[in-house]
């Protein structure tokens, strides 16, 4: 029967209608799923008991390998075993060469803008690595919780732009998720501190991950949360300062910089287990081949400290934009596995005048955030759970005007969902067409800025230039996604585009990527049916000996005896491959030459139950 | 009349409460609903109400209005894992058919 889990006062759910939803946080390193249970939101574990799914996806030959496995992989298997593919997300392929030199795969360009990761198993986008992270973490939850799931929450850095946004989306989609919201990372964590239940006031969240940095400035005010400002890098987290690490290796030992992937690797692996060790011990030796050497914390802290320097400028633009002053703000939380190293708490102690809070695993308290929003969104009201989240606009989005400079519409830090609209007009006698060229970003001119989408509008009746009205208005959702729609006011004519960004998937590349895994459900679906016959043969196996060795002697003949043996033996033959539907057939075989012996041990054990005993006592 | 909980059941419950904060302790219950005519309520309790019978089982209050009590004398409350999932489970002799999955029965 269904497991039953305890329910807040007055909130037992009808039989069937328990609506299962988490909170999953896709991390450039690690990523976790977490669900509320009893009253409780906590990560769910794997059936070896381990919270964390390391963010590695290697492509074999056959099948695919997430996890743990892929990671230690890895240094073996550089080009086919994907690490820290977030940093990848809607990038285009031009960014990622620019990322380059770290990175050991081999990109090709797709249909569209996006990159593609050369792997045994053919090209594979990151938003294709990221579903198939997304889908261990699915399967996960649904044995775990028991049903299929009504959907996730999936945080992303406050700081991605719509682009990152899609794709990650996209991930979810194609892993079979239906996306109950996107939430930032730093706004989960405050949900998971229950910041939103708290007194008002001002709160930081410092989140330094693997591979990207959020600093985010939140205000409470009577249970509403507000983001004020985020800000953050992209491109700063742990990983960099196990390059520093392994910069330092290479320097100490003498290595030539040019080294191939599978040795890089595994430099970064030793890079990683030095700068843990250093959180609690003061100096650490390292070994690498023969070369050996020790490295301590101070010397660790100088190489780490621009990179600490830049979260902490960082700090202080967010402080800015969000117009308080340092010293209004009340708390602040820490996220993610770098702020573990000692002196990034203590730099961030020392900006904020106070000790950051760190009761909650950093590692998990993004999940536990968003499993306590999927399961308010889901419907299972926790009490008093009245969770409002309002986010704001990471970057400022406009559209291009004469002259290739940027108009912004929405700017960066509007509180979202939000509808801007703005007046444009034509600059020709008789323009009858126009072209709303969709951007992101802070800088004035088009080419500094992010291109999200082009569409046109068409049908403006003649007119003189000037005279045309052209409202164009901008609508994000909850999401952080934006449609865009332009009109003529004059005749009515209208445009609108759901924001594709360039970076996003094509529908051709989607339906590619949806194919594939129908194609792998085939080989997935003749996996298992195998393994049920190899079950059922191995089971009539194990009967049939048994009842040889009770019975066989005293019922059977010689040559049935050997008949019977003979058929056991083929099908033990056939095990050893791996032909489902010949297993099957000779397990259906075996069972018919057994089946005058069962009915022979069935008259046996009938007739011993009656000897001896006569009609009346069993007639009771 | 009586109603039990394995150790399992009641080690479960105390860190529920523990992590949750406040609570008496946990109400059983039944109501008439779903695909065959009953299905089971399990809660935390903050108020115990004036009829409710309350019954103590390794050091766990468990809470039963006198309506359900009928249905549910004699039950154990376990707590089980079955592969990966975890849950809670009535081992009630009251139960005369279940539907497939178990969340509703009758008596």
């Amino acid at each position: 029967m269904a497991l039953l889990q305890i329910a807040e006062p007055g909130q037992t759910p009808q039989p069937h209608q328990r609506r299962l939803a988490v909170g999953i946080d896709l991390g450039t390193t690690n990523s976790l799923v977490a669900a509320v249970r009893s009253g409780r939101s906590e990560p769910l574990p794997d059936a070896d008991g381990n919270v964390i799914l390391p963010s590695a996806v290697r492509y074999l030959d056959a099948g695919i390998e997430v996890g743990l496995a892929a990671r230690i992989a890895a240094p073996s298997d550089p080009l086919n075993t994907i690490l820290s593919v977030k940093r990848l997300m809607g990038r285009g392929l031009a960014d990622v060469k620019q990322l380059g030199e770290q990175l050991p795969y081999r990109f090709v360009g797709g249909e569209s803008h996006m990159p593609f990761i050369t792997t045994v198993q053919g090209a594979k986008s990151p938003v294709e690595v990221s579903a198939d992270i997304l889908k261990v973490l699915r399967q996960r939850a649904e044995e775990t919780l028991g049903g299929e799931l009504v959907g996730a929450v999936i945080t992303v850095p406050a700081y991605f732009d719509d682009a990152q946004r899609q794709a990650t989306k996209d991930a979810a989609r194609l892993a079979g998720l239906n996306v109950l919201r996107l939430l930032n990372e730093p706004t989960a964590a405050a949900v998971a501190y229950g910041l939103d239940q708290n007194a008002e006031g001002v709160v930081a969240i410092f989140d330094l991950g693997g591979g990207t940095f959020d600093i985010s400035i939140l205000r409470l005010t009577a249970g509403v949360f507000e983001v004020l400002a985020t800000g953050g890098d992209t491109a700063l987290g742990g990983d960099d300062f196990d390059h520093a690490v392994a910069g330092w290796i290479i320097e100490q030992a003498g290595l030539s910089a040019d080294l191939d992937p599978a040795t890089q690797r595994l430099l970064l692996q030793t890079a990683c287990a030095a700068k843990q060790a250093l959180t609690d011990s003061d100096t650490v030796t390292v070994r690498h081949g023969a070369w050996q050497g020790e490295l301590s914390r101070a010397t660790f802290e100088t190489m780490i400290e621009p990179m600490i320097a830049r979260s902490l400028k960082a700090c202080r633009r967010a402080v800015r934009d969000s117009g308080v002053e340092l010293d209004e703000v009340g708390a602040v939380v820490m996220v993610g596995g770098s702020t573990r190293v000692p002196r990034v708490r203590e730099a961030v102690g020392t900006l904020f005048g106070r000790a950051p809070l760190t009761s909650i695993d950093p590692d998990q308290v993004v999940a536990i955030g968003a499993a306590i929003q999927a399961d308010t969104l889901a419907g299972n009201r926790r009490e008093g759970g009245e969770l409002l989240l309002l986010d704001v606009i990471p970057l400022s989005l406009g559209l291009e005007t004469m002259g290739g400079l940027m108009e912004k519409v929405i700017p960066r830090n509007t509180t979202i969902p939000v509808a801007r609209a703005q007046e444009f007009t034509t600059y020709k006698d008789g323009q009858s067409a126009m072209m709303i060229h969709v951007l992101q970003g802070e800088r004035e001119l088009i080419s500094d800025c992010r291109s999200l989408a082009r569409f046109e509008l068409r049908g403006i009746p003649a007119m003189v230039a000037g005279a045309a009205k052209i409202r164009v208005t901008f609508q994000v959702d909850a999401d952080g996604l934006l449609s865009v729609a332009a009109r003529e006011l004059g005749s009515g004519v209208e445009s609108s585009i759901q924001v594709k960004p360039s970076y996003g998937l094509t529908d051709g590349e989607i339906a590619r990527m949806l194919k594939d895994s129908f194609e792998h459900a085939s080989t997935d679906k003749t996996a298992r049916q195998l393994r049920e016959h190899q079950v059922d043969a191995e089971r009539l196996l194990e009967a049939v000996q048994g009842a040889l060795d009770a019975d066989g002697e005293r019922l059977l003949s010689t040559d049935e005896r050997d008949a019977i043996a003979f058929q056991m033996q083929e099908l033990r033959d056939l095990l050893t491959g791996t032909d489902g539907p010949a297993i099957e057939q000779q397990t259906r075989r075996l069972s018919q030459v057994t089946d005058a012996f069962a009915a022979r041990r069935l008259d046996s054990t009938v007739k011993a139950a009656l000897a001896g005993r006569n009609l009346n006592e069993i007639e009771e | 009349m009586a109603i039990s909980m394995t150790e399992a059941a009641a080690n479960h419950i105390r860190r529920s409460l523990d992590g949750r904060g406040k609570g008496e302790g946990i109400r059983l219950g039944v109501r008439t609903t779903g695909c065959s005519g009953l299905a089971y309520v399990l809660e935390f309790v903050d108020d115990v109400a004036g009829e409710d019978k309350v019954f103590e089982n390794h050091g766990v209050k468990i809470i039963i209005d006198p309506k359900s009590l009928v249905y549910l004398d004699g039950t154990e409350l376990d707590f089980v894992k079955e592969g990966l999932n975890e849950g809670f489970k009535f081992n009630n002799p009251n139960v005369r058919g279940e539907c497939g999955c178990g969340e509703s029965f009758n008596v």
